[in-house]
């Protein structure tokens, strides 16, 4: 999820470029120079995964999957949106420069935040792993979804309906992503426990 | 397929210094992006339409990706000509088209194409390896610039992964469906691809280790200002001090 150039206004760029300098250097902060590899694999992994589409009716939305990156990687998963978010701007020219701040914001924020709401849940029983996986996947794309629209209306009145519009159109998107994180929760609790953590 | 389509080339544009080439476009993408005026936002534009001809971008390619780019545009002029309160222009039934609501959907249109398109001319035109060259020329943190590399290098890998493993869905016969197996098809096959790409970085950050890494990326790449690139300097300070001066001073 991502919001084109030359549409919010001076303040919120700014606003959000400060944010996500501040984010990105606190994730930083947290990942060791011994991490990077493995983060940067990550964040191709990641990468390729939100370009895959899976279809709902007669259409098909694609992946956006914070929730699982705020899981697997807490605070360092605000640098690695942000690379995927860049090397997204210069491959396909989603978002670009001057909306990298806010769009960084929108979505490695809910991932940070999921990551502290959901992550205890991971080690109990399966019914509850499976409830907070399949919360974390739709919280994460609401809240970002939310903090999209927060930017546009902070930018001008005149983009209510047009943010409305936008919350509106993710709920299909929300449940689809809720229900692949927690299939895949699931899928990494069973072969890579240790990938969550949990030894 | 992830492909860099206007990477390589020849021209005036792929031949500039690239920490130039990535300072300018941060520059005019600022510029252009709190521009409110259409004077400002049109030369902007036409800015960036000078760039993409300079860079000699092929034209099909250049369409395709303008036209998906606008679809967050389409979509505001869906809702914002008949939301947005001001002089009516038309009106069908109970929906009532602002002049307002029109020009200002105009504006953000002309600007974010004309920031797409001088980015595609100016940062599109290098290989992600000699952005994060100059990224760290430029002073980016290093950790930043590696997790940049080390992002890009791998993409191609885990594409190719992905297929891999696609296809051997496809060979037991998965059909993409809106029903719960797909949904949990894709996401064992997500949660796959993320099992060996963890894996893949232990064994990358091994090998890393085993070629005598030691946390400094080294670059054989020298970044030097040429003559042509004191030219370009010149024109585009022009073009920038042109756009604010628009904006302003407003000269017209």
């Amino acid at each position: 999820m991502h919001i084109s150039e030359g549409i919010l206004s001076a303040p919120v760029l700014t606003g959000g470029a400060i944010f996500a300098v501040a984010a990105t250097a606190a994730g930083l902060r947290k990942l060791s120079p011994e991490k990077i590899p493995q983060a940067g694999l990550l964040s191709a992994a990641f990468f390729v995964a939100s370009l895959v589409h899976v279809p709902i009716g007669p259409v098909s939305v694609h992946m956006v999957l914070n929730g699982i990156v705020g899981l697997l990687l807490g605070w360092a998963a605000v640098p690695v949106i942000a690379v995927a978010l860049l090397l997204q701007a210069v491959l396909f020219q989603f978002g670009g420069i001057t909306s990298l701040g806010v769009n960084t914001i929108i979505m490695a924020a809910p991932a940070v935040l999921c990551h502290y709401i959901f992550k205890p849940f991971l080690s109990k029983n399966h019914t509850i792993v499976m409830a907070a996986a399949f919360a974390c996947g739709a919280a994460a794309v609401f809240l970002s979804a939310l903090i999209a629209a927060a930017a546009l209306v902070l930018t001008g009145e005149a983009f209510r309906e047009v943010s409305a519009a936008l919350v509106g159109a993710h709920f299909f998107v929300m449940i689809i992503e809720g229900i692949i994180t927690m299939f895949c929760v699931a899928f990494l609790k069973k072969v890579q426990p240790s990938m969550l953590n949990l030894g | 397929m992830i492909s860099e389509i206007f990477a390589f080339g020849s021209s005036p544009v792929h031949l500039l210094d690239p920490r130039l080439r990535v300072i300018f476009a941060v520059l005019f993408s600022v510029v252009t992006a709190v521009s409110n005026l259409f004077p400002t936002v049109c030369l902007a534009l036409l800015m960036a339409i000078v760039l993409a001809v300079l860079a000699r971008l092929p034209f099909r390619p250049l369409l395709t990706r303008l036209f998906i780019v606008n679809g967050l545009i389409l979509f505001i002029w869906l809702v914002l000509p008949w939301s947005y309160e001001g002089t009516p222009v038309f009106s069908m039934g109970p929906l009532v088209v602002s002049r307002e609501g029109i020009c200002l959907s105009a504006l953000i249109t002309i600007k974010s194409n004309a920031i797409v398109l001088a980015f595609i001319a100016m940062v599109a035109t290098m290989p992600v390896a000699v952005l994060g060259q100059a990224l760290d020329r430029l002073h980016i943190p290093q950790k930043l610039v590696h997790l940049l590399l080390i992002t890009y290098r791998y993409i191609f890998v885990i594409e190719s992964e992905y297929h891999q493993l696609l296809r051997a869905a496809r060979i037991r016969c998965f059909t993409p469906k809106t029903d719960l197996h797909t949904y949990k098809t894709y996401a064992y096959l997500l949660g796959m691809l993320f099992v060996r790409a963890a894996a893949r970085g232990e064994r990358v950050h091994q090998a890393m280790i085993c070629r005598g890494f030691n946390g400094k990326f080294l670059c054989l790449h020298n970044f030097a200002i040429k003559q042509g690139d004191l030219a370009w300097i010149l024109a585009m300070t022009t073009g920038l001090i042109g756009l604010g001066m628009l904006e302003w001073a407003r000269i017209i």
